[in-house]
């Protein structure tokens, strides 16, 4: 294997060529269970535990088509503009390897169930925002293959391990595989392209609910095929960079693989198509298995199913179901919510904006929401390492602990630790708080007495703001709140304080 | 073997199961009666591979002990049955005639199977076949050959031999075998027995180890044509774990059975199903049954069916092409056979060394036919014309059915030929299935039964009757009609003359 390390400069490169990309993304299906069999799809099982005669491929079983994985790939062509196959078929698609039960895989090749959409994404350029559109070429199911974990050897892949071992509870998960067309004419926004259209492409999957499209886990997986020509001349010979796992990865890799073909090019060479494996530590990547001879995968008509032939009326009934287009979305929350692009942002990538909205649906303030979802809550969240809608808290409650923060029966101190019951699973907002005995101390008296008791402990603080210096006062206010365990309205303490000694702001 | 075994084992099933339902001979004796049968005589026979006595008692037991509590028992509770080892059952050997599996224990039934037990039947064991029901002798099981029990020197047909063997030397009274290309039709022909191919989707495939996915029907193997009904109505019906199985109500086969009627139907000849490259003595037995239909009251119409002149060319493409991928999977990695893993090879040496070391040589050849005809440059040309040969086929039975009721035509050319006679020349053996493919490309359905034995050499004759899909009630109607009519002829069923072993 040869790592050519020679590359030319981005910006140089770009003076003298014009790149053509196209992405594969692999997207897993949040199904319950499998594309062919009833197994369940959670991920992290223990190995081989989530499998059946079906996705094990035992001689003798047979698939039958999850209902469900048809409808959410009906839906993301919807929603990626696609026209609707009336009638298609499943493949299979030949050829041997030990991660693939059958030694082939179900597949969809020359009757793909979506075709011709496409997806408008957004990128920054010096002159602003630009608005690119990715023609879609095609959507099409299917099935997972095992995973393979190969040990000893040096190179971490099959050959030269010392053994290798499947877990075939992956195969059979279903699979959507969404190619765009050549996207050409981006030039020097070809990176910045290619990451925006994923990261779209995951926004549209996360508001249809059909993935939960984590990149980290391989839930949305990116190949990305490029080739540079000089202007004028013809398309040149294109690689595949594979292993591609995070949004900024995708740009990168286009990156890169830019600046390496016209090394290439420049030098008298000729770009081979292989498939490239990208390395995330280098940013860079290295050469796998050549193409020049393709490899002949023998397809035809899978003959233990059935064609799918979805109904106008079926097609129409889930393009009703459709969510409002993420950008379009994210336009309109901006612009109701009045928060900035970088605002908006920060609630996308913590999945938090049905949350705010949900909250706010439920009459809390869009600030509040923001605050909460994005702050104490995330935090527990990440903390937990499970998503914010997975924590045991509900958008009811956030209504509940802010209507008592307005009523005053709660301050921000003491809200925090009614959720911190909750997610505890104490119970509810109010059993929380008289569980804690967490109300706000309203008790006028109570307060004097511990106001008193601080300007005893503090009699140079209690003269200081006696002769003005009003700023002093936030020593004794701190004091009062630390009696009262924070259950104090500051506020109120330090208005009370001032009416004490007789002074006024 | 004491007398009442003796007749035991020769009655019919349907008899059986009205005795052991009257509680006039226990399930267990009857069990016992076949298990014996086939200690004396399998050693020659060689009809089973694997005889699952003890789970054959118990389950004979449990029935008795039902019938006892007075539970309703079904129409063939308590009958022994053997099944073609190409149908899992769980925790059972299940070879597919082949060494790639030898050892391979299913973890889960078949749907046949599971429904041969449902129904209260006693499953014997798994029965001999062609090598993943490729050939048509039984000469390519990895295990020996199963001889005819109505001349040992001979084939039983094939790949279903030891199924419709074991009917013909009286060690089962029933069997499943199934049909890709006429392995259960040409089998029953070659032995005097009768063998039903139900329509493609009557019977679900699941746990029925792929040959020909498009192709492949299980279907019920008897002695009498009631009895075959019997069984038909046991396995067929919609499964929802194959999603190729028809959704519809099961054609009542046994009504029609019972009734055996005739008159006025019209029996179509299949004019390119007979003539040249057929015994005399096959086509002798065939005509004086068509004149016996007459004779019935059936009115007997010539049909042409031009392109099944294509048939067999257009099977021996679709056949290979999906075994090649269905039979992929043998690849010494997770079951079966795995040989070369000692440390010096690739997973995928391993792979390539379990395979030539665990098929045989016909199973070799057709995935080699089979891997070619899907490869990109060749799909158009091979397997491309292929299909649109079968949409031809399609249309021909279409027409035909316009004309004829029923179509009808000798099983196989020949009788039962000598044990090694073909089986170093595939063309010669691949013509054994020329009358009975065309239904396997159209996906209708088909029975063989009975007609004599040819004068010349003294061995039974098949005639095959061949109906549109999910009319396979015409099959019952019309072969135990001819059967009676035989019956009454001869005096007894042909099965009675098979010489004693
Ligand atoms: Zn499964």
């Amino acid at each position: 294997m040869s790592t050519n390390h020679e590359t030319v400069p981005f910006e140089e490169a770009m003076t003298r060529y014009e790149p053509i990309i196209g992405l594969e993304v692999h997207v897993e299906l949040g199904t319950n269970s499998k594309m062919f069999c009833s197994c369940s799809t959670t991920f992290g099982a223990a190995p081989n535990t989530q499998v059946c005669p079906v996705c094990l491929g035992l001689p003798g079983s047979m698939p039958v088509l999850n209902r469900v994985a048809v409808e959410s790939t009906i839906r993301i062509g919807l929603a990626l503009n696609c026209d609707i196959a009336t009638w298609c078929r499943f493949a299979r698609k030949n050829y041997f390897y030990p991660d693939m039960p059958k030694d082939y895989q179900v597949s969809q090749y020359d009757e793909p169930l979506c075709t011709n959409g496409w997806l408008d994404v957004t990128v920054a350029t010096d002159e602003g925002p630009q608005v690119v559109r990715v023609e879609i070429e095609r959507v099409h199911m299917e099935e997972d293959t095992g995973k393979l974990t190969h040990a000893g050897g040096a190179t971490g892949r099959i050959h030269g391990a010392d053994y290798s071992l499947v877990d075939y509870n992956r195969a059979g998960i279903p699979l959507i595989e969404i190619v765009t067309k050549t996207v050409i004419g981006t030039g020097s926004l070809a990176p910045a392209v290619a990451r925006a259209y994923v990261t779209e492409l995951r926004d549209v999957m996360r508001a249809l609910g059909v993935s939960d499209v984590r990149m980290e886990e391989g839930s949305l997986r990116c190949d990305a095929n490029l080739s540079i020509n000089k202007p004028g001349e013809g398309w040149g010979t294109r690689s595949e960079t594979k292993n591609v796992n995070s949004l900024r990865s995708v740009e990168r890799a286009v990156h890169s693989e830019i600046e390496r073909q016209a090394a290439v090019l420049d030098s008298g060479g000729r770009v081979i198509q292989e498939t490239r494996h990208f390395q995330e530590d280098t940013g860079r990547s290295i050469s796998g298995r050549s193409k020049e001879q393709a490899e002949d995968y023998r397809y035809f008509p899978e003959p233990d199913l059935v064609p799918i032939a979805p109904s106008l009326a079926w097609v129409e009934e889930l393009r009703a179901t459709l969510p409002e287009v993420p950008s379009v979305k994210r336009a309109r929350l901006q612009e109701t919510w009045g928060i900035n692009e970088f605002e908006l942002a920060t609630l996308v990538n913590a999945g938090a904006v049905e949350l705010v909205e949900a909250s706010i649906a439920e009459g809390v303030d869009p600030a509040a929401a923001r605050k909460w979802w994005t702050g104490e809550l995330l935090r527990v969240a990440n903390e937990r390492g499970v998503e914010l809608s997975e924590l045991p808290v509900t958008v009811g409650q956030i209504a509940r602990v802010e209507a008592l923060i307005a009523d005053g029966s709660l301050n921000d101190k003491l809200a925090r630790q009614v959720f911190e019951g909750v997610l505890a699973g104490e119970g509810d907002v109010d059993l929380v708080i008289a569980q804690r005995g967490l109300a706000v101390v309203s008790d006028d008296g109570a307060l004097l007495a511990a106001i008193d008791e601080a300007l005893v402990a503090e009699p140079d603080v209690a003269e200081k703001i006696k002769s003005g210096k009003i700023q002093a006062a936030g020593a004794i206010v701190g004091a009062v709140m630390k009696t009262t365990k924070g259950q104090a309205d500051a506020a109120k303490v330090r208005a009370l304080l001032l009416e004490r000694l007789g002074v006024s702001e | 073997m004491s007398s009442v075994d003796a007749d035991l084992i020769r009655q019919s099933a349907s008899v059986l199961a009205a005795a052991i339902s009257e509680g006039e001979v226990s399930s267990l004796e009857v069990t016992k009666a076949h298990l014996a049968r086939i200690a004396e005589v399998d050693e020659r026979v060689h009809a089973f591979l694997q005889v699952t006595s003890e789970a054959a008692l118990a389950a004979a037991e449990l029935v008795d002990e039902k019938r006892r509590s007075g539970a309703k028992l079904g129409a063939l509770a308590g009958v022994p049955i053997a099944v073609k080892d190409v149908l899992t059952m769980r925790g059972v050997p299940t070879t597919c005639g082949s060494k790639i599996l030898e050892g391979w224990r299913p973890p889960y039934d078949s749907t046949v199977v599971a429904r041969l037990r449902a129904a209260d039947m006693v499953i014997l064991g798994k029965t001999n076949m062609d090598e993943f029901a490729m050939g048509s002798s039984t000469e390519h099981s990895a295990y020996g050959p199963t001889h005819n029990p109505w001349d040992l020197t001979r084939i039983p047909g094939g790949s279903g031999g030891g199924s419709a063997a074991s009917l013909a030397a009286f060690e089962a009274p029933l069997a499943i075998g199934t049909d890709t290309g006429g392995s259960i039709r040409q089998p029953a022909a070659l032995t005097g027995t009768v063998g039903v191919k139900p329509t493609y989707g009557g019977v679900s495939r699941y746990g029925l180890v792929a040959l020909a996915s498009s192709l492949d029907q299980a279907g019920p193997c008897a002695r009498s044509v009631l009895d075959a009904a019997l069984l038909h109505s046991v396995i067929a019906g919609h499964d929802p774990r194959d999603s190729t199985s028809i959704n519809a109500p099961v054609p009542d086969v046994v009504a029609a059975a019972n009734r055996g009627d005739v008159r006025g139907l019209r029996i179509g000849l299949v004019k390119e199903l007979g003539g040249a490259g057929y015994q005399v003595g096959v086509l002798q037995r065939f005509n004086e049954a068509v004149e016996l239909l007459q004779g019935l009251g059936a009115e007997v119409v010539e049909v042409s069916c031009p392109n099944f002149e294509y048939a067999l060319g257009a099977y021996y493409l679709i056949l290979p092409a999906e075994a090649s991928s269905n039979l992929a999977r043998f690849d010494g990695m997770r079951y079966g056979l795995r040989a070369g893993d000692d440390g010096s090879n690739s997973v995928e040496q391993v792979m390539s060394i379990s395979r030539e070391a665990g098929f045989g040589a016909e199973v070799k050849r057709r995935i080699m036919l089979g891997t070619y005809a899907l490869s990109s440059g060749y799909y158009d040309a091979y397997y491309g014309q292929a299909q649109k040969v079968r949409t031809l086929i399609t249309r021909d039975f279409n027409a035909a059915f316009d004309k004829a009721d029923v179509l009808i035509s000798p099983t196989a050319p020949t009788t039962a030929f000598k044990i090694g006679e073909k089986v170093d020349d595939p063309l010669a053996m691949y013509l054994n299935d020329i009358a009975t493919i065309p239904v396997n490309l159209a996906g209708n359905c088909a029975m063989s039964l009975p007609v004599g034995l040819a004068p010349a050499d003294g061995l039974p004759v098949g005639l095959q009757i061949m109906a549109p899909p999910m009319a396979d009630d015409r099959l019952y109607l019309v072969g135990s009609a001819l059967e009676s009519a035989l019956t009454d002829k001869w005096g007894h069923l042909l099965i009675e003359e098979v010489p004693s072993l």
